[in-house]
């Protein structure tokens, strides 16, 4: 089986967000940038599916070169080999159509993405990736198993989830659930040096949207302080004064 | 011209955030002079499709067939793009809900247009310029992003716009757009729903407690004060990843976003992971024995205590509440 698992370059969630430039371009002074977790999550069980000898991994990043520190750890992590398109990710549209474009004709059974990336959020890659290639899509996956040619998935839905059967390929995205994230052994961060890491140049895909400006959410005004016998005042007002009871 | 909103049922009901986005759908409608025109499909009573023009639509296509009962993605992308052709929708809307987010890329790529998803407010449109506000970097931040394409594409995040009603009857059609055999790729076996339980997602109150609760054994009293409240539970990380408590349960960062009008958290830190995910609530109440817990900082309302003291205390005033109202 060869999986194609799609990881993205985020800044560390423990980063403080800051805009520059007349808030047009996120500040990354300081800020570190880390795999994304739910990427993590896709990569541990596309190597879980793959053990083995059962298969591949692929990893490709729509990036710069800075990326490359991210890649190298999706490789330490286990991935086989890895390959960058060379471009900044635009947007989700832009980075679904370099993906197709690569995945059209290399036969990949399965497509692991993140439930969605930690900075733009948008939990569209997978979806997109699935029409583009005229494939099913299934987002937001919480349990992914395959028998042969065919796959049980277990969707999130408002309020439980939604068994699934899907014959591969298909795309997924993965949620908490798929499985557990795997830290990268010394073998692992050894043979990654020297495992494949493809470069490839981006093509030209039509611009739909634009990322025009930035803000940060309005601070909130103080807290009121109460004792900790005081929950019928408390209660008094959530009702009176938030009106949220 | 006309602007589309696709209206999602659960098990053939309407839910809340199906009637925000309606009322969304009908504001855009009025910023650019147009009908707005709903889409239905599944099996949804004939009254229930008619008044979703209660929330502003004046037409609704309804496209019934058992094959359709359940979702299934790709099917229900092209029947979307025929009807936004059908109706020369130049925007079309549906909920972010986690339905929303397989369907509106799909929808997107097959009519080439430009997708924003996550919004929370309306369009702006000044001098033929369409901006929407969304939500980025995991609620830390807003990006207003460009819609460039002739044919829009919104997503509008869930609890983030007021539902209005009306009076109005929308006119029900039928619809049977032709489907090909490769558009059902995927196939529900089961839905599984917690029932008696409100759906986080959804929620409009929510109580959710961490590490200070101790172990799973002292949920009860998370439970009853979240019955009591009518609200919907949830936790922190490490009570998913420990397995004190379901992962549907898990908000923050690298769980699910919520944006209820009340949050009340309760013997958790508020570290800023957790508070990626909750910081959009309307009014947030903090329960920590520590004095100096972040979560402080972001809270509306704040009792420095023991949660097995306050916790119980807290019931019987939200009962007495009740009683009373
Ligand atoms: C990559 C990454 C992603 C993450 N994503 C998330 C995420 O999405 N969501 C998330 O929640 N976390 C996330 N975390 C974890 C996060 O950093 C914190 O570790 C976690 O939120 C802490 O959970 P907690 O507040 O329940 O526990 P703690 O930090 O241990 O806090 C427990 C709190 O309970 C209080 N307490 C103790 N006893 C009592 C009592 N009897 N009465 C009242 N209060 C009491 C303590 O004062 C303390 O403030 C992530 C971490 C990483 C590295
Ligand atoms: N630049 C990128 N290169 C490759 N994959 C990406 C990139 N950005 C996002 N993805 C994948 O798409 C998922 C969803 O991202 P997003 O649509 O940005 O929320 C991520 O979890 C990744 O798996």
């Amino acid at each position: 089986m060869k999986i194609l698992v799609c990881i993205s370059n985020v800044p560390d969630t423990t980063a403080k967000i800051s805009f520059s430039g007349d808030n047009t371009q996120f500040n990354t002074t300081g800020v570190q940038y880390i795999l994304n977790p739910y990427d993590e999550i896709a990569l541990a069980r596309a190597i879980e599916l793959t053990e083995n000898g059962k298969g591949t991994v692929t990893v490709i990043h729509v990036g710069d070169i800075n990326s490359e520190p991210t890649i190298r750890k999706a490789l330490a992590i286990g991935a086989d080999d890895a390959v960058r398109v060379n471009s900044a990710p635009r947007d989700a549209y832009f980075v679904s159509s370099q993906i197709a474009h690569y995945a059209k004709e290399k036969g990949f059974d399965l497509i692991l993405t993140g439930r969605e990336s930690i900075d733009y959020n948008g939990s569209q890659i997978a979806a997109m990736l699935g029409e583009l290639l005229n494939i099913p899509s299934i987002s937001i996956v919480k349990k992914i198993d395959i028998d042969g040619s065919k796959a049980n998935v277990v969707r999130e839905i408002e309020g439980g989830k939604e068994i699934l059967n899907v014959s591969l390929p298909f795309v997924a995205s993965c949620a908490e659930g798929v499985a557990e994230p795997k830290i990268p052994n010394m073998r692992g961060i050894m043979s990654a040096r020297t495992k494949t890491l493809d470069v490839i140049e981006a093509v030209s895909v039509d611009e739909l949207v634009k990322f025009t400006s930035y803000s940060v959410p309005a601070p909130r005004g103080s807290v009121t302080m109460l004792l900790d016998n005081e929950v019928e005042k408390l209660v008094n007002l959530l009702h009176t004064e938030a009106k949220v009871i | 011209m006309s602007v589309l909103v696709y209206v999602e049922n659960a098990g053939g009901k309407f839910k809340k955030s199906t009637f925000e986005v309606v009322s969304y759908a009908a504001a855009v409608s009025k910023q650019l002079n147009t009908d707005l025109i709903a889409i239905s499909i599944g099996n949804v009573e004939q009254s229930d499709l008619s008044n979703i023009g209660n929330y502003g639509a004046k037409k609704i296509l309804n496209v019934s067939n058992d094959q359709l009962k359940t979702f299934v993605n790709q099917a229900y992308a092209s029947i979307i793009a025929e009807a936004a052709k059908k109706e020369s929708a130049s925007v079309v809307i549906l909920s972010n809900s986690f339905t929303g987010k397989g369907l509106s890329p799909r929808v997107a790529v097959k009519l080439g247009a430009g997708l924003v998803d996550a919004a929370v407010e309306l369009p702006k449109i000044e001098n033929n310029v369409f901006t929407v506000k969304r939500t980025a970097f995991s609620g830390k931040a807003f990006a207003t992003v460009e819609l460039t394409s002739a044919i829009k594409v919104i997503a509008l995040n869930p609890n983030s716009y007021q539902i209005n009603e009306s009076n109005d009857v929308a006119v029900v059609e039928n619809f049977a757009p032709e489907l090909n055999d490769s558009d059902f790729g995927t196939m529900v076996s089961e839905i599984v729903r917690a029932s008696d339980k409100i759906a986080l997602p959804d929620a409009e109150l929510v109580v959710s407690a961490g590490r200070g609760m101790k172990g799973p054994e002292n949920w009860a009293m998370i439970e009853e004060l979240a019955k009591t409240l009518g609200a919907a539970t949830a936790c922190s990380k490490p009570i998913s990843d420990a397995g004190w408590r379901p992962h549907e349960e898990h908000v923050g960062q690298t769980g699910i976003a919520v944006s209820p009008n009340l949050y009340i958290a309760i013997g958790i830190s508020g570290a800023i992971q957790h508070l990626a995910g909750v910081s959009s609530s309307k009014t947030i109440v903090v329960i920590n024995k520590d004095p100096e817990a972040p979560f402080f900082k972001v809270a509306d309302y704040g009792i420095v205590g023991d949660a097995f003291d306050v916790v119980p205390k807290l019931i019987d005033a939200v009962k007495a509440y009740k009683a009373h109202s």
